[in-house]
């Protein structure tokens, strides 16, 4: 039992530190809080001039559920990349020699990316309101929920990619070559029904598309069945998504067990 | 019972042999040096010590408890201060230690009275509360040093613990290692390859190409070669080569004004040596043996003296990295 405190004690700790940092630079919330506001109001303002509201969903309504998914997707990997930088800065020796377990600094790491993240959709959630998107209690719950799934099981998918990188180099290739094309086939710009086929079976083989939907039929349930609405039946995208997170999960903590 | 134990340990990289079969021991309250150039395995050793390495073959254990099958327990009485820092430069000296304690299972009030004392001991209890980015180098290793006994450890590891400070941090920390061990009676195994460091430890290991060549306090290890070198200026060399050679049988090298010899306790034959000579003196002089004879006696090479600066890189290297996020 004390050992169960002592490892409670180190995930609190090992994800409080990465919470600490993000609060304390004030830049980076502003940096990581503007990429979702830009392409919400800038390129969903133009677009929505270009695209008709169908089934009383207007096109930057659309995207708001895939703003919040690219939110989860970026704040997610960038703190899972973040032990690679510990690596390159020698602080994971530190974390690494003490007495806890390899479960522990994992578990640890991915409740700092779900932190992060959560926090990160919290600020977004003010834009409810002012994009005419009507939602309850019980609906507010549960778009917590999803998104903290989301943002545990892909900061796992991140810890499990920065677990195999041996250097900070690699970043961005992992920008290039993972994140973006996972945001840009996930629906969240474009429904993935509409996409040209090779593209829609990548967007079908996304984990994110299912994530993404899942908060389309929480946000815009009332244009079900219509090219703006959600794809499938919430209970598909949940059960993805859960998937996704326990496959990840275990991924992120073999691999990461083999690279330390 | 000894507080490491250490046999036959052997470490492969691949083709390379980093360790290569060592064995020694340290007793409780010592401090034991391991000294060699760099790449000669101190660090390696650390690490198989410090379970962050698992041994090819042999066996290794800390504080009585075996390195590989106890790997908790070891952890859980050393504590380490890494060649390369270790510190979080985006928090502050006190959250450092305080992600340390917790990490080693303390509740808050025992870690915010060890911390508040472990700031005093090191002297940064005034600036607790500043981003250890802003710290120089001597004062991240004193912070490093203040996290090393946070969980007041059995046996503290130090790989190079002073290399690239400047002098008087350097002779700050070791005043500070004394004062430990005096106080606390802690066992402190560190790797060095300044030979002065070297001459504060209790013993020393010699090392190279990962094997142990030498072992004893550093005098023991300085009266095994052939002793201290005498070096008598003349105006005439030949003739005090001669007299020497005559009256004390002895085997005296002429060089450029004077001559030189190696005797086992200089300090005794020189007066000697000085009242039975009759050829004029002008000056005397000794050299004690240094440890870098010792190897360079065992090895037939220097251990390569480096002033780096451990920080540097890393901090250059942030610079063109870090700065855009």
């Amino acid at each position: 039992m004390a050992n169960l405190a002592h490892e409670t004690k180190a995930i609190y700790v090992i994800s409080y530190r990465e919470l600490r940092k993000f609060i304390r630079e004030r830049s980076r919330i502003l940096g990581t809080m503007a990429r979702p506001i830009l392409w919400l109001f800038v390129v969903g303002g133009g677009m929505s001039r270009l695209v008709r509201p169908v089934g009383g969903v207007n096109y930057i309504q659309f995207i708001f559920p895939g703003m919040i998914g690219m939110t989860i997707l970026f704040a997610s990997i960038f703190s899972a990349i973040s032990i690679v930088w510990d690596r390159e800065f020698g602080f994971l020796k530190e974390i690494l020699v003490a007495p806890i377990s390899r479960l522990s600094v994992v578990v640890g790491k991915a409740m700092a990316g779900t932190s992060i993240s959560m926090l990160q959709v919290l600020i977004l959630l003010i834009f409810v309101p002012v994009l005419g998107i009507r939602i309850n209690v019980p609906q507010f719950l549960l778009l917590f929920l999803s998104s903290g799934m989301l943002a545990f099981s892909l900061t796992c998918f991140g810890i499990l990619v920065a677990s195999r990188m041996s250097s900070y180099e690699g970043f961005n290739i992992i920008m290039n070559f993972l994140v973006m094309p996972m945001f840009f086939l996930s629906g969240a710009m474009y429904p993935v029904k509409l996409m040209p086929p090779v593209l829609r079976d990548m967007a079908y083989a996304n984990p994110l598309t299912y994530g993404v939907d899942g908060l389309k039929n929480i946000l815009l349930a009332g244009a079900s069945g219509t090219t703006m609405g959600p794809e499938y039946p919430a209970i598909t995208d949940f059960i993805v998504v859960a998937g996704f997170l326990v496959v990840t999960a275990v991924l992120a903590n073999l691999s990461f067990r083999r690279a330390a | 019972m000894s507080n490491i134990t250490v046999n036959s340990l052997v470490k492969k990289f691949g083709a390379v042999t980093a360790v290569d079969g060592i064995s020694f021991s340290v007793e409780p309250g010592e401090v034991f040096g391991f000294l060699g150039p760099n790449g000669a395995g101190k660090s390696t050793t650390i690490s198989i010590l410090c379970t962050l390495l698992g041994p090819t073959s042999g066996d290794a254990s800390v504080g009585g408890f075996d390195c590989v099958r106890d790997a908790d327990a070891v952890r859980r009485s050393i504590g380490i201060i890494f060649q390369d820092p270790t510190l979080d430069n985006g928090l502050t000296a006190y959250e450092n230690l305080l992600f340390h304690a917790y990490l080693y299972g303390m509740d808050r009030a025992k870690a915010k009275k060890r911390i508040e004392d472990a700031l005093e001991l090191v002297g940064l209890s005034a600036r607790k509360n500043e981003l250890v980015r802003k710290f120089s180098g001597g004062m991240k290793r004193r912070l490093e040093i203040a996290r090393g006994i946070l969980n007041y450890p059995r046996v503290l590891f130090m790989d190079e613990p002073t290399i690239g400070l400047d002098p008087q941090t350097r002779n700050m920390i070791w005043e500070f290692i004394r004062e430990l061990k005096k106080n606390t009676g802690i066992t402190v195994f560190m790797t060095t390859h300044y030979l002065e460091e070297a001459e504060f430890c209790d013993r020393i290991a010699i090392i190279d190409l990962g094997k142990i060549i030498a072992s004893g306090t550093p005098s023991e290890l300085k009266a095994g070669l052939n002793g201290d070198t005498l070096n008598l200026s003349a105006m005439d060399p030949k003739g005090l080569d001669a007299e020497i050679r005559g009256k004390f049988g002895m085997d005296p090298k002429i060089t450029d004004g004077g001559i030189t010899l190696t005797v086992k306790q200089g300090d005794e034959i020189l007066p000697a040596l000085i009242k039975g000579l009759s050829t004029k003196i002008t000056s005397v002089s000794m050299t004690r043996p240094t440890l870098n004879d010792v190897f360079l006696s065992l090895t037939g090479k220097n251990i390569r003296e480096e002033n780096g600066d451990p920080y540097g890189p890393m901090r250059s290297y942030a610079r063109k990295n870090h700065g855009g996020h």
